[in-house]
């Protein structure tokens, strides 16, 4: 078992350095609240990037424009070929239904239709019939092992359950991208690394680029890299060469 | 923590020589340093004399004698003794992360300061990712997972103190900037 080597295979015809997101120079403001003021930040393909920083730091506004549901006052990104902040709103409505996946904190299930009906509905709602979106809700249920909730509403699931509910309804349209916002904040321990363990697995398999914004270095600890926001800013890069030294101190001591 | 009190433990599953022993103690103590056979050949003779363990039989094997011990009744009454005493909680071990911030800030440096904190951050990390990769592989035993659980929560108390180091050495680069 080699538990050291963290580096995903990049698919061959990409190249080594193929990135997912671009965002460059991003500055978003909230009134006189200055949220973002200049992030540069690649998001490479299939990697799961932990997004990390104080409370207030950023991390969400940062999210919310990476994934074109908030236009930034200034600076641009880009999703491939596609510059997607210069884009008109319903193109990029489309482009969050069909290619990327957002989940939040409180799964936003709704709390009146049964898991498998909350997992099914993207699907209904980009136009596929009731009972392929039912079929593909049960298999992602399945991938998340929670199955037996299939006909279970959201009030009688634990936070845990509903949020691999959630998880999995973000997952149905196998998106290029998922945003997770503070998946695991309202969980136990416990719960949350449940929640964790299975996101990364599937993602993993599924080859889905995973932006996962906590405060929680635990939490942070599930992803392939981290970047810190500060203030509003990303601290320029440390030179990577430097940095593993250490952490083969350990049994020495 | 005493190596006595883990060797009881371990032999209270069954008897075990001295090299047994140590393979058991390395393979269920992985964050831990490897036992020296000298060490465990020691503490077992002290054991011995404190009437804890009782030697049982000697195994000849084409190399030394290898003498098998068992835990005497006395060394349960010890080792569940043991377990019932909680350990000093201690608020300041030697941390030299802390004192490398304080060097930094001692010689006017918070610059170098807030620097090695990113980069001392980044190796933290690094090895919560080793940590957790451990407990999210399937094959890792229970005892492998709470070893890593521990390890998580110790590397987490360093970072959020870090956080906080970072937090105040930033307002201290402000102050100095202006
Ligand atoms: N809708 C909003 N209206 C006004 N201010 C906001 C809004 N959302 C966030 N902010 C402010 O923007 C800054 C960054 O917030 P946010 O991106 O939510 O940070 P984080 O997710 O790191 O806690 C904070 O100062 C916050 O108070
Ligand atoms: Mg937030």
């Amino acid at each position: 078992m080699n538990r050291t080597s963290t580096t995903q295979p990049t698919p061959s015809h990409l190249g080594p350095d193929s990135s997912m997101l671009r965002a460059r120079s991003l500055v978003v403001s909230y009134g006189r609240t200055a949220a973002l003021r200049g992030v540069t930040l690649e998001v490479r393909r299939g990697e799961i990037l932990a997004v990390t920083g104080p409370s207030g730091s950023g991390k969400s506004t940062l999210l919310l424009t990476l994934a074109g549901i908030l236009v930034p006052d200034a600076g641009e990104v880009h999703f491939g070929e596609r510059c997607i902040t210069a884009e008109n709103e319903s193109s990029r409505s489309r482009l969050r239904r069909k290619q990327f996946g957002v989940l939040f904190q409180f799964g936003q299930l709704v709390p009146e239709l049964t898991a498998e009906e909350n997992v099914a509905l993207p699907l209904l709602l980009s136009g596929r019939r009731r009972g392929v979106a039912i079929t593909a809700a049960t298999t992602w249920l399945d991938r998340f092992g929670v199955a037996d909730l299939a006909k279970v509403r959201p009030p009688e699931m634990s936070g845990g359950q509903a949020q691999r509910v959630a998880v999995a309804r973000a997952m149905v349209t196998e998106p290029e991208v998922l945003f997770a916002d503070e998946p695991t904040g309202a969980l136990d321990t416990l719960a949350g690394e449940q929640v964790m363990t299975q996101l990364v697995r599937v993602a993993r398999e599924a080859d889905t680029t995973v932006v996962l914004v906590t405060h929680d270095a635990r939490i942070a600890a599930y992803g392939d890299r981290e970047v810190v926001v500060r203030d509003g800013v990303l601290p320029d890069p440390i030179p990577a060469d430097e940095a593993s030294v250490s952490g083969r101190e350990e049994g020495r001591s | 923590m005493s190596t006595g009190h883990v060797l009881l433990g371990l032999l209270s599953r069954g008897q075990r020589h001295g090299y047994e022993l140590k393979r058991e103690h390395d393979e269920r103590f992985p964050a831990a340093r490897p036992l020296a056979f000298g060490q465990v050949y020691t503490t077992l003779e002290r054991l011995h004399r404190q009437g804890l363990v009782e030697p049982v039989a000697v195994h000849r094997v084409d190399g030394p004698d290898r003498t098998v011990y068992e835990v005497t009744d006395t060394g349960r009454t010890e080792i569940h003794a043991w377990l019932r005493n909680i350990e000093t909680p201690a608020p300041h071990v030697s941390n030299p992360l802390s004192t490398k911030v304080t060097i930094a800030l001692l010689v006017g440096d918070a610059a170098a300061a807030a620097d090695y904190l990113r980069r001392q951050r980044r190796a933290h990390l690094e090895r919560m990712r080793y940590y957790t990769r451990v407990k999210t592989d399937g094959g890792s035993s229970l005892h492998e997972v709470l070893a890593a659980d521990y390890a998580l929560s110790h590397l987490d108390a360093d970072l959020s103190w870090m956080e906080t180091a970072s937090q105040r050495v930033h307002a201290l680069e402000k102050e100095i900037g202006t």
